[in-house]
């Protein structure tokens, strides 16, 4: 229990950038590297956060239902014209939306420009966060084995041979952007609610730059690979900080320097990502 | 069924890849597309599944027009294919590769059904995979059921790939040399299979150059150079027809 206390903000860290990791492999599974999760997230920490300020009674659970949907309506106009673009246009398209939404929010008056919100009432509990997290790994990992599973992997393989399939892959896309729109949005108002502030510099590019790694280094294979790697890249830190002070090095460089080596390390030499770990000692021991 | 094409072209820049073809498939039958290399046979049937919109004539299928209609509509309704380069879906397994070609005729349970763990989900999908492992010991590949479909040999996937096309239980089967890089006995199971799937009352139309088994397996072929059809006909008729001869070994021949 003191263990909770003295580390409530590094665990409800995990939770909330395991939801984010998780949002940006919804696309992932599909085969589309989608990079407007940022944006998404600043739609839905903003819808929260303004609900919980101008409208106090609302009860928390509508007000994350609200930060989800918000960002899945502009996912949809969004995503049908940007997932005709395969690659690195669909990723450029998207990183496009994510700044033009951080650009609105710094110019809009009403949510306080730059500047952003402040004094949020605390609602969010590790608890909530977790419950979030459990309920988006259970949607995502039923989905493996089904119809729409199978269809998702066959257009991450080879959309074309997928379509003459039957596979109506845009739709299929569009949903999966929708989803990971949702979970974005959900993670960006319990942020907000626990951190008590929204600031447009929160959801800038290097947002969705660490939540795409982590995704790809917990594994974006398989659902629960993004957790994974959100958990490990959100706590090593915190690990390396405490190591370098026991050793009585200057904590911002090293702590930098080790957090680079690891990454690069994971990615040269688990190229499927933490997930696939216990499958590779398996193997050599057989 | 019949799948009938109607002056159909098909341009890329000056180059017209199909030009003016005319021809129909009907149902039961085997239908042999040959020519020599470049002659556009490839394109043809990426026009008749859709990947490609033709610049100039008709596609009909069972009296409807399909030529501009997307890929999945057209598999919907009843055409499937197996592709000159293989495109399985490399990361998954031979089975799944199939489970995915059953697609269109899986009833599966809604989403929600399978949020509760209700046992009629669950059901669906264990008979899609019955259905494929049926399906991969069609091809002879039972046994690789579980393998990726990167692991096998040249002559493995393109079982496979067969039995994908033919999960989907089409009415028209398109097949792009399936027995390019197979060795005499698998070539000679393949041929069994495509009479067999013509036996069912499908229509396959087959993409060969293994000439001897062209002429064994297909009940008609039509015959393109340059994109254009120089000839039609049964086997017999085709391989005596003079602008064959001349296509295949030139004028002086």
């Amino acid at each position: 229990m003191d263990l909770l206390l003295a580390y409530e903000g590094l665990i409800a860290f995990v939770g909330i950038n395991g939801l984010l990791a998780l949002s940006i492999y919804a696309t992932l599974s599909c085969g589309q590297l989608s990079l407007a999760n940022a944006g998404f997230m600043a739609i839905g920490a903003y819808t929260g956060a303004l609900i919980t300020l101008h409208a106090p009674a609302v009860p928390f659970i509508v007000v994350l239902l609200a930060a989800a949907l918000a960002p899945s309506l502009v996912a949809v106009p969004l995503g049908l014209p940007v997932l005709r673009l395969r690659g690195v246009f669909l990723a450029i398209a998207t990183v496009g939306f994510g700044e033009v939404v951080r650009l609105v929010f710094v110019n809009w008056d009403f949510t306080n420009g730059a500047l952003g919100l402040v004094a949020i009432p605390q609602r969010t509990h590790v608890w909530t966060i977790y419950l979030a997290l459990a309920v988006a790994l259970y949607v995502l990992g039923r989905l493996r084995g089904s119809r729409a599973g199978y269809a998702l992997e066959a257009i991450r393989e080879d959309e074309t041979a997928a379509r003459t399939m039957g596979i109506q892959s845009t739709a299929y896309k569009l949903s999966m952007l929708v989803l990971g729109a949702a979970l974005a949005g959900l993670a960006g108002a319990l942020e907000a609610h626990f951190t008590f502030i929204v600031s447009p510099a929160g959801y800038g590019f290097g947002r969705v730059v660490d939540m795409l790694v982590q995704a790809v280094v917990g594994g974006a294979a398989v659902f629960y690979g993004p957790v994974i790697g959100a958990a490990f890249l959100t706590v090593l830190p915190e690990v390396l900080r405490e190591l370098g002070a026991r050793l009585g090095l200057s904590p911002g460089p090293f702590r930098l320097f080790l957090n680079g080596v690891i990454l690069l390390a994971v990615i040269l030499y688990l190229p499927s990502g933490l997930a696939s770990l216990p499958q590779r000692f398996r193997r050599r021991a057989a | 069924m019949t799948l009938v094409l109607a002056n159909v072209s098909r341009s890329f820049g000056g180059v017209r890849a199909v030009d003016d073809a005319t021809f129909a498939v009907e149902s039961g039958e085997v239908h042999g597309l040959i020519g020599p290399n470049g002659a556009g046979k490839t394109t043809l049937l990426n026009l008749i599944s859709g990947l490609i919109p033709p610049t100039g004539g008709t596609i009909e299928l069972e009296g409807r027009r399909i030529d501009r209609l997307p890929p999945y509509r057209i598999a919907a309704l009843g055409v499937a294919r197996t592709y000159q380069n293989i495109r399985l879906f490399g990361g998954l397994s031979a089975a799944d590769n199939v489970v995915v070609g059953r697609h269109l005729k899986r009833r599966a349970a809604p989403f929600w059904r399978r949020l509760l763990m209700l046992p009629s989900a669950r059901r669906e999908e264990v008979r899609a995979r019955e259905a494929a492992e049926a399906g991969l010991a069609r091809v002879g590949m039972r046994e690789r059921a579980r393998s990726q479909a990167y692991g096998l040999s040249y002559g493995e996937q393109r079982r496979v790939e067969i039995a994908r096309a033919l999960a989907a239980e089409p009415k028209l089967v398109l097949l792009d040399e399936p027995t390019a890089g197979m060795n005499p006995n698998e070539a000679a199971a393949v041929a069994r299979l495509v009479r067999e799937v013509a036996g069912e009352g499908r229509a396959v139309l087959l993409i060969e150059h293994n000439v001897r088994l062209v002429m064994e397996v297909c009940d008609r072929i039509t015959v393109l150079n340059f994109g254009k059809v120089i000839a039609r006909g049964t086997p017999a008729e085709v391989a005596n027809d003079p602008a064959v001869i001349a296509a295949y070994l030139g004028d002086g021949a």
